[in-house]
């Protein structure tokens, strides 16, 4: 058998995981694992320029290739510097592994240099952490922590690993591990039949059905037999932020994203409705707004593949746990078996009264009308119209990356993703910051796709400096930045609620100069100020010409926009503001 | 209402505070917790006790089973079961009062297992309730420190937890 030190013994076990990128950054307790990573070309090591953006870079491979991306840091601050991502992808379920230096093993509690508790510090936000105590269990270490980061609901997973389990004079037999079993984990592979047989019952009888799909439709890639399923019963579909892409935004049977920041009628619809099939979604409180109020009619099935997601906020008449994919493809077949025998299930009067009502709230208010009038008219550029131009640009065929605020809801509720693995964005945590290196995430993934990131002047001051990892590796993403000069959502949460006092979320006198700023890192800068310039200008970010460059386009957007609809706090799913003055 | 969550989860370093780290992540609250290895040495056998409605055991019980180190979760509450809880009070014990709380220590069925000339160590074996009469029956003046296990319980009957 092959001798390989501790280190070696690691960066093998990758390569035998099939790992392509290590997104990292040196530091004392990993140079030995750095050594190794030297020492072989089976894994492309991509060096960041803080480790927040590694984090997010392997978040962002891992949501549009559904592989477990990879995070090497340091000890002490290399490490801390990893929280935020690690809770970034644990809040979106994105599996993740990050690899952290770690002081040697006799150091440890000593308060050494660089030392922190990773373990500790991690573990609220991580779905399970592992201290190698030997070279020897290194490789099934790894083996264990991609197979639970990946499996089940998946999640980040945290290697610590103290220096001298990596000594290069240490070297022990290597073996990779053919498969890896837990006693104490064992995820659910499929749904229960009896349940599955009670949610088709339900769905038959329903008179106002719809169906509600997030996250877990897309790590479970369960698009397909989610949009049959919408086909077979011309069911109306919602999608949640993590969700879209699910369903394809541009057919008619869908409504648009719920929640906060939702269509009108994707919450009308669900608000009335009276079975809510809700699957690979958790309810979160961007969704529901008051648990008390939400859907008074409905009855719930849920789908998820985490049983602690069931009925942890609304109760579900028909709970079923198991993976979106196999329980959607149960339940079709279930379904057609029932409508063999009788047909007559389906109760077309119901459904056409259903749709009829639901075409009054869309023609009442969508996302759909055209605000090029008004920019035009005013001579400012409104930020919806850029993710417009953008969408046109791109034939909706990008990878769009955001960052958190305003310009996220604008993407989220503007570019038509048609297919899953588009939309990459932080949901759950909402961390700023995200988009850049998510972006670059994605174009290591996929080089010949094309990637935008859609952020605003705050955003992308978070992780600006990756401008320079860009730089090193010629990563072409398409910077948006929405410009307006302010902390765009927290402003206009201030405008609503605190009698538009501004506190600490302007900064206008102080921006840097965009253009000049991704000119000095070797990019392309440009700027549009005018609305009659816009589509121009989205046209050269994309032209064959700029095909290999980034580009950073500076956007200066209306200040005064707000993102609407956006719920009444405290209230139900059907209580929006629909603009600055009109109430739903 | 009180629960009794009796827990098995692999003996590895790390897996207890998991477990305490979960409840405070979560906002659950713990009366009492005890942990100790069971008669397999790779697992450790955790009982503690929490307050809460249907629905927050319902999570709370989810919420631990998600943890990779957590091998099985049962509420012992749902069924009969035997629970019991050790106790050691040193109490102060001079003059007429000796007498006394050796009196009340034998109606409680405990025993003194520690005495010098002005305090007696009373051992207590019960459950919860019963150690709570007897603190209160001695009376707060008496009493100068007071330990307990936290509670361990099993089902009653032959029903067991393990792998």
């Amino acid at each position: 058998m092959e001798l390989l030190s501790g280190g070696e013994a690691l960066i093998r076990a990758l390569q035998d995981e099939g790992v392509e990128y290590i997104f990292g950054y040196p530091g004392g307790a990993a140079l030995h694992i750095y050594d190794a990573i030297f020492q072989q070309q089976a894994v492309e090591h991509v060096l960041v320029r803080h480790e927040q953006a590694a984090t997010h870079m392997a978040d962002a491979y891992a949501r549009v290739t559904g592989k477990p991306g990879v995070a090497l840091v340091t000890s002490g601050p290399g490490a801390t510097n990893a929280v935020t991502g690690l809770a970034t992808a644990f809040m979106d379920s994105i599996p993740m592994v990050v690899i952290s230096g770690q002081v040697q093993s006799d150091l440890i509690g000593t308060d050494s240099f660089q030392e922190t508790d990773m373990v500790g510090i991690s573990r609220p936000v991580v779905k399970h952490s592992f201290m190698v105590k030997s070279a020897e269990e290194m490789a099934e270490v790894v083996k264990k922590a991609f197979y639970i980061a990946s499996s089940g609901r998946p999640g980040p997973v945290v290697i610590d690993v103290p220096k001298d389990t990596t000594d290069p004079s240490y070297r022990v037999p290597y073996a990779f591990p053919e498969s890896v079993s837990l006693r104490s984990y064992n995820p659910a592979t499929r749904g229960h039949p009896r349940q599955i047989r009670k949610a088709v019952d339900l769905l038959l009888a329903a008179k106002r059905p719809i169906i509600y799909s997030g996250g877990g439709v897309i790590q479970g890639n369960a698009s397909e037999p989610l949009i049959a399923l919408a086909k077979r019963l011309k069911l109306p579909v919602t999608n949640t932020l993590m969700g879209l892409g699910a369903y394809p935004s541009t057919d008619s049977q869908f409504l648009g994203m719920l929640g906060m920041h939702g269509s009108y009628p994707a919450n009308m619809a669900m608000h009335h409705s009276d079975l809510i099939f809700a699957v690979g979604a958790r309810f979160d409180d961007r969704v529901t707004n008051d648990p008390s109020k939400f859907c008074p009619d409905a009855k719930v099935i849920h789908i998820d593949v985490d049983p602690a997601s069931i009925s942890k906020i609304i109760p579900a008449e028909v709970p079923i746990v198991g993976p979106a994919l196999p329980v959607l493809t149960e339940l079709l077949a279930t379904l057609e078996d029932r409508l063999k025998e009788a047909p007559e299930l389906v109760d077309e009067a119901a459904r056409s009264a259903w749709w009829s009502q639901i075409e009054g709230w869309r023609s009442h208010s969508d996302f759909d009308h055209d605000q090029r009038h008004r920019n035009e008219a005013e001579g400012i550029i409104k930020p919806q119209t850029v993710v417009q131009a953008l969408y046109r640009a791109t034939g909706g065929d990008a990878y769009i990356t955001s960052d958190v605020g305003q310009h996220q809801m604008f993407a989220a509720q503007y570019y038509r993703f048609d297919a899953p693995r588009r939309w990459v964005n932080s949901g759950g945590l909402g961390t700023m910051g995200y988009g850049l290196p998510a972006a670059m995430g994605v174009k290591l993934a996929f080089p010949d796709a094309v990637v935008a990131c859609v952020t605003g002047e705050g955003s992308i001051q978070m992780n600006i400096q990756e401008l320079s990892t860009c730089r090193q590796y010629g990563l072409p993403v398409k910077i948006i930045n929405l410009n307006n000069q302010a902390l765009g959502m927290v402003r206009q949460w201030q405008d609503m609620q605190y009698a538009g006092r501004h506190s600490g979320s302007v900064y206008q006198d102080s921006l840097p100069d965009f253009v000049a700023l991704a000119e000095s890192y070797g990019h392309v800068g440009m700027r549009v100020t005018d609305p009659a310039k816009l589509d121009e200008a989205m046209a050269e970010v994309f032209s064959p010409g700029l095909k290999d460059r980034l580009v950073f386009l500076d956007v200066a957007v209306d200040q005064n926009e707000h993102v609407y609809p956006m719920w009444v706090r405290g209230g139900a799913l059907r209580d929006m503001m629909l603009s600055k003055t009109e109430r739903s | 209402m009180r629960r009794i969550i009796s827990v098995l989860l692999e003996n590895e370093a790390g897996a207890l505070s998991r477990v305490v780290g979960l409840f405070a992540q979560r906002n659950y609250n713990i009366e009492s917790l005890t942990v100790a290895p069971t008669e397999d040495a790779t697992l450790s056998r955790l009982t503690l006790t929490t307050l809460g409605d249907d629905k927050k055991i319902e999570q709370i019980t989810k919420q631990l089973n998600k943890l990779i180190e957590v091998v099985k979760v049962v509420d012992l509450t749902e069924g009969e079961h035997v629970e019991r809880e050790l106790m050691l009070v040193k109490l102060r014990a001079v003059g007429a009062q000796r007498a006394e709380i050796k009196r009340t220590a034998d109606i409680f069925r405990g025993q003194i297992v520690d005495a010098t000339e002005s305090a007696y160590t009373v051992q207590l074996v019960g459950v919860s309730s019963k150690l709570d009469a007897f603190l209160r029956a001695v009376g707060e003046l008496s009493i100068l420190e007071v330990v307990r296990s936290g509670v361990s319980g099993l089902a009653r009957g032959e029903k067991v937890v393990s792998v």
